[in-house]
This record gives structure tokens, sequence and C-alpha cells, in this order.
């Protein structure tokens, strides 16, 4: 068991025959991703990557049966990419693309909540099951098939957590980066509460940053969910200045509530055990774990 | 990017905001020209930084002094405040204790004044939609209404796919205590923004305050502007709005090399891949007792170049003591990374210390070309460990 993805999820890619379309691609088929083909507008009937190429997203779902979708197409024309996706019906789409205008989002957001899919990203690394299923960018080399759950914001302080949950000799459920962008498609909450409800995550390792709330969500999640599954929490960005923006579109201190302390102790009071520091995110749950 | 207040105010224009009578001056002379343009029997000489708290900031070594907001009632006093102001630095609550030098002036008609609100648009994380925040508290800044009578804030959202209804400007206008013809004039005031927010890609639009005039109608007292920079690329108009003087040059140039770069006070300098990972980076630093110079993340596809680039900011900052680069490789490799560095300390001339904390993609190959390379480049093997290490460096180079 997982959440959202396994080794049957059938996949296709977005953006398919250009650079980092066919490079991710190859990597998710060395992985084991069920890839089933791919979308290249004008490209469609040939082959790559030994895979169907397909002109729309409707037609690679009908000749395919697809059930997920991963973006790689560049900003300007992305969330056309996504809302493409939502309309032919793909259950889950992972955009992987960084520095989608925000007013862009607002279009998808709207769509998204009327419709069945649901979205991973924008500006994110993607999903990974270990040993089953990888959608995006994430090495695959490091991560364990295991139990810990991992929910993040960011890319690489999600391998940071990948690397030391697996050098305490844990292993990985599902890792879901949910992107720096402040609007975009899964949040916290939506990926805490299938974590909790998977018999095969026995704990969480949720990773937050300064900007917006919904860590202080998550945590209210958790806590109400009254769940005995431990769960360990950092939030990156407690040395930032208030108003810049630190790299994602999303990092920016707008307001007290915002900050990495409030949302330290708003993790604390829900009974999340706190990483001191970024590199005891693995120690930290070590000692939990006991 | 952010805009000056005489820009925002042109554009707002052109989509039907109601904004005082004004002109830009550079000059002194040009300033007085302006308000002769004008003939209001006052007028307002406003300094242009890009930052909030102008009328109660004060000029570098004038602490007593008059802040960069003045009125004026004849050309010489016209003609006084600018030159008082103009080439001169000015030091408000947003700009810090460095303050912005004064380029620009903007000279407005003045105006009878009977209420002061507050108006802003922005897009809303939680609900992904545009938002209206508007309240009867005018001229404070919001985030202090927002925290002494939080129930005075009334905001409307907008739903993309109906977009704006001029309803919803009407009940805003009613719940603000606005009367009569002044109810058509705010929701001509909120199309107008709307209008402009959306064309434009805007961050934010804000008017504070959005005054109520003895006669009755609206007008856009003050208004700043912000746009998303994603969508710069499809409003070659807006970017060309860009004053450089109001940006860190480090910044500039790091933006030059797509690297994501914000300039802080510390000593330590950090080049790190990941925005997540650069902030957690700038965190342990201070864990362990000093303070990072930057955030700087290099992005997930750094060439050689862009190493180089982050190499020589990181360098040219004198107040850096020490460097530490901590790379985490997913798509980009450990050697890749490890040449690049080798090759930014030669042409550099790198004469700091240097800990590098490489993991992930051929992370062995990237650590012997380290060790080889005959720098001395000290290897740590996670993310503590380079911490630990680089503050050590510091502090021992300082003894």
């Amino acid at each position: 068991m997982s959440i959202l993805v396994n080794k049957s999820t059938k996949v296709i890619t977005q953006g398919f025959t250009g650079a980092q379309g066919t490079f991710h691609t190859e990597q998710a088929l060395a992985y084991g991703t069920h890839m089933v083909g791919g979308v290249t507008p004008g490209k469609g009937g040939s082959v790559h990557l030994g895979l169907p190429v397909f002109d729309t997203v409707a037609q690679a779902r009908a000749a395919t049966g697809a059930e997920a979708s991963v973006i790689y197409v560049p900003p300007a024309g992305a969330a056309d990419a996504i809302l493409e996706a939502i309309a032919a019906g793909i259950p889950l789409i992972v955009c992987i693309t960084e520095g989608i205008p925000v007013q862009d989002m607002v279009r998808v957001r709207a769509a998204l909540e009327q419709s069945g899919s649901l979205l991973i990203g924008p500006n994110c690394p993607g999903i990974i099951t270990p040993d089953e299923c990888k959608i995006g960018i994430m090495p695959g080399p490091i991560h364990r098939r295991g139990h810990v759950g991992i929910v993040s914001r960011s890319g690489t302080l999600t391998y940071e957590a990948v690397a030391q949950t697996t050098a305490i000799g844990q292993g990985q459920s599902t890792c879901v980066g949910i992107g720096g962008d402040p609007v975009k498609g899964m949040d916290f909450t939506d990926v805490l509460a299938r974590m909790i409800e998977d018999p095969d995550t026995h704990s969480i390792v949720m990773i937050g940053e300064i900007g917006g709330t919904s860590e202080i969500d998550g945590a209210e999640l958790i806590r109400a969910s009254g769940t005995h599954k431990p769960v360990v929490g950092f939030i990156a960005g407690a040395t930032a200045p208030p108003g810049r923006r630190m790299g994602h579109a999303g990092a920016v201190i707008t307001g007290g509530h915002e900050t990495a302390s409030a949302k330290i102790e708003a993790l604390r009071e829900a009974g999340i055990h706190i990483a001191p520091s970024p590199a005891e995110l693995g120690t930290t749950l070590a000692r939990v774990l006991g | 990017m952010n805009i000056h207040e005489y820009q925002a105010k042109a554009l707002l224009r052109s989509y039907g905001m109601p904004v005082p009578e004004g002109h830009a001056a550079t000059t002194a002379e040009e300033a007085a020209a302006a308000a002769g343009a004008l003939g209001a029997p006052v007028t307002v000489v406003k300094a242009q930084i890009h930052a909030g708290g102008r009328g109660a900031g004060h000029f570098a070594g004038k602490p007593e002094g008059k802040g960069g907001v003045r009125l004026a009632r004849t050309p010489a006093e016209v003609t006084e405040a600018a030159s008082a102001m103009l080439g001169q630095v000015l030091v408000t609550k947003q700009t810090g204790p460095a303050g912005r030098v004064v380029r620009t002036l903007y000279v407005e008609s003045g105006c009878d004044i009977a209420r002061e609100l507050y108006f802003s648009m922005l897009v809303d994380r939680v609900t992904g939609r545009v938002v209206i925040v508007a309240s009867p508290d005018g001229g404070m800044e919001i985030e202090e209404v927002a925290a002494r009578t939080p129930e005075r804030i009334f905001k409307e959202y907008i739903d993309p796919a109906k977009g704006l209804c001029d309803y919803q400007s009407r009940e805003l206008a009613v719940r603000l205590g606005l009367k009569g013809r002044e109810i058509r004039a705010f929701q001509a005031v909120v199309r107008a923004a709307y209008t402009a927010f959306t064309s434009l890609d805007a961050a934010i639009v804000e008017v504070n305050p959005l005054v109520v005039t003895g006669a009755g109608d609206l007008l856009a007292l003050d208004a700043k502007m912000s746009f998303d920079e994603n969508a710069l690329y499809r409003h070659p108009e807006i970017a060309k709005l860009r004053d450089e003087h109001e940006e860190d040059p480090r910044e500039r140039e790091a933006a030059e090399y797509g690297l994501a770069y914000v300039g802080l006070d510390g000593n330590i300098g950090c080049m790190v891949n990941g925005a997540g990972l650069a902030m957690a980076t700038m965190d342990i630093i201070k864990m362990e007792g000093e303070e990072p110079a930057n955030f700087l993340d290099v992005g997930g596809g750094a060439s050689k170049e862009r190493v180089a680039a982050a190499f020589r900011i990181l360098i040219g900052d004198p107040k850096v003591r020490g460097i530490l680069v901590n790379i985490f490789g997913g798509i980009m490799r450990c050697d890749v990374i490890a040449e690049a560095i080798i090759a930014a300390s030669h042409e550099t001339g790198l004469n700091v210390p240097l800990v590098v904390r490489l993991a992930g993609t051929n992370v062995d190959r990237g650590k012997a070309l380290l060790a080889e390379s005959g720098l001395t480049i000290i290897p740590a093997d996670d993310l503590g460990d380079a911490a630990r290490k680089i503050v050590a460096a510091v502090r021992n180079a300082g003894a």
C-alpha cells in the first residue's frame, strides 16, 4: 500500500519530447514507473523512448488508460497543460514546472475544484513510492522502501529528509513534494489526511517553510485526527527577513502567523515533534520511534 | 517587481481609476514648473522610493526634520521642498537605517479630504482567488488595523469563472459606510483596479488612502503596485518600469544568471541548490552561532557559468568571511558541481575558508575531484557537519 501512486499506476508525460520530458521519462522508465506514453502537440503518431506520442491528452488517455500525467511544459504553456489534463479526466496530475504566473494558477484552481482530478505542484519535485513508481525529478537511488511518509514544500530539503530517514535504517512509504508556489494543487492537509489513513505509513515527516499558513492547517488536521502515528516537523526560514521572497514564489512572510516561529509553535501544540535543526530530521524520528 | 507611486497612478488612471492631477520631476526646476502647470492652491511634493512610510520618515542626518511628503502653497515652497529632498537619503520604517536616495519627485494637486479608506487587491493563497480588501480605517498600515481591529477589515473574493461582479463592490461600499453617489464611485474604483490587476498580472494593487473628498468624489491619494515576476515576459511595457536604483546590485547580478539571491547582514556566504534547503542552510548557520550573509539558490540545473557567477557574488561581498556550499544533487550531478567549484575558486582567487558538502548523484566522484584539486577545501559529510566546520573555520580565521 501507499498513497496516490503504486506500481500499476499508468503514467503519461506532457511535454514528452522536450529535453526535460525526455530526460525524466528515461529516468522514470529506468526506475520502473509504468510509463504508457506521452503528449507533444504536432508529434502525434510517432514513437519516443519506445512509447507512443499523442497530440492531445484526451487521445492519450483514451488510448492508454493513463491514470496520471506528469507535466514538463515550460511556464508559459504549463497552466494550459494542467487544464488540458483536467479536461481529459486524468485522476492525478503532477506539474513540475517552476515559474507559472500566479493568475494562471487562479484559473487552474477554479477548474480543479469543479473536477475529480488531483494536482500535485506546480514547482515541485513530484511524488514517489519507492521501488514502485517515481513521477518527477527526485533522484531514485536515495529512496528505500519503508514506512515513513514524507510531505514537503521543498525539493532538495525533501531529499535531505529521505536521506536522513534512510540513514537511520528506515525507508519511505510515499514522498510528496507539494511545491513552493502560493497557489497550487494538493496542500499539507490533502496529503496528511491520506498518510494518516494509509496502513503502510507508520510515521510522517512534514517539512514546511515561511509564507502562508498551510502548515498550521496541516497541524490542526493531525491534532483533530487523533492519529497515533508519530509526526516529525521542520519549518525552514527562521532566519529569513520579513517581506523578502526566498526563492520560492510562496516563501515570503507577509504577516506574523506566516513566520517560522509561529508555525513551529502551532506544530508543537498539535503534538508534532519538531526537529531542532534540518540536520536532525532523521535522528528526531529515530528518537520518537524509540 | 515594484514600481513607483507615480508610475502606478499613471497605469491605474489609464484603467479608469480616479487619481489627482500630478507630474513627475527630477529637478527642483521641473518640480516648480509642474506645480505651476497644476495651478492648485495646495501642492503635495512626494519623494518617489520603493518603500512605504515616506510621510513619517526623515532624511539622513536630519532625524528631527520633515519627511518625504510635503505640502507647498507657493512656487517658492515647492522649490524649497524639492531641493531639500532630491539627491538626499530618505529613511522610513520600511527602508531600514540605510534609507534610499530620492531621485524623482511626484508633484500633485492637493485635495479636500473628508474620509480616508483603505483598498487593496491581491491573490489569496488559501482560496486561490483574487481578494478585495477594504477598511474604513484608511491612512494607517493595514497590518496595524488587522492586529487591533480585525473586524474593521472587509474582504470579497472573486470567482475567476464569473469575474468581478459589481454588486460585490456595492456591498463592500455599503459596509464601508459610503452613501449616495459614493457607492457607484467605489464600484468604478474596484472595476478599474480589477481590470488593471488582471490585465497586467499584478501581484498587488494597494490604494491607501482612498479618499472621499468634501464634494463626494473618490480619489486614489496614494497607490502601490507590484507585479508577478513570472508573468513579466508577457508585459514588456511593465518590465520597462523597473528602477534598478531601487534594487540591490548583488541581487541584480544574480538575477542575470538565473540565481535567486537575497542579501543579508551576516558573514557566512552560502550557495545551495533548492530554496527550502537554502533556507535550512541559513537556519543551521545561525543555530551554530553565526549569521548567514545571504540566501542563494543556484537552482536545479545549474551550469558551470552559473556556479562561477554565484561564487563571484559571494566573494565580492566584503562581509563574507567564509563560504558554505551545500548541494544535494538530483538532476544536478555532484561531479559537475565539483568541477564548477574548482574552476570558480581558481578564477575568483578564493581567499576565505570554503566548506563543501555534496550529497546525491555522483557524490563519490565529486568528492574525489575536490580532494585532488589541490585547493584548501574543507569537505563535510552532512548538513550539521558542514555548518559546524564553516563556523569553526571563520572563527579560527578571525582569531
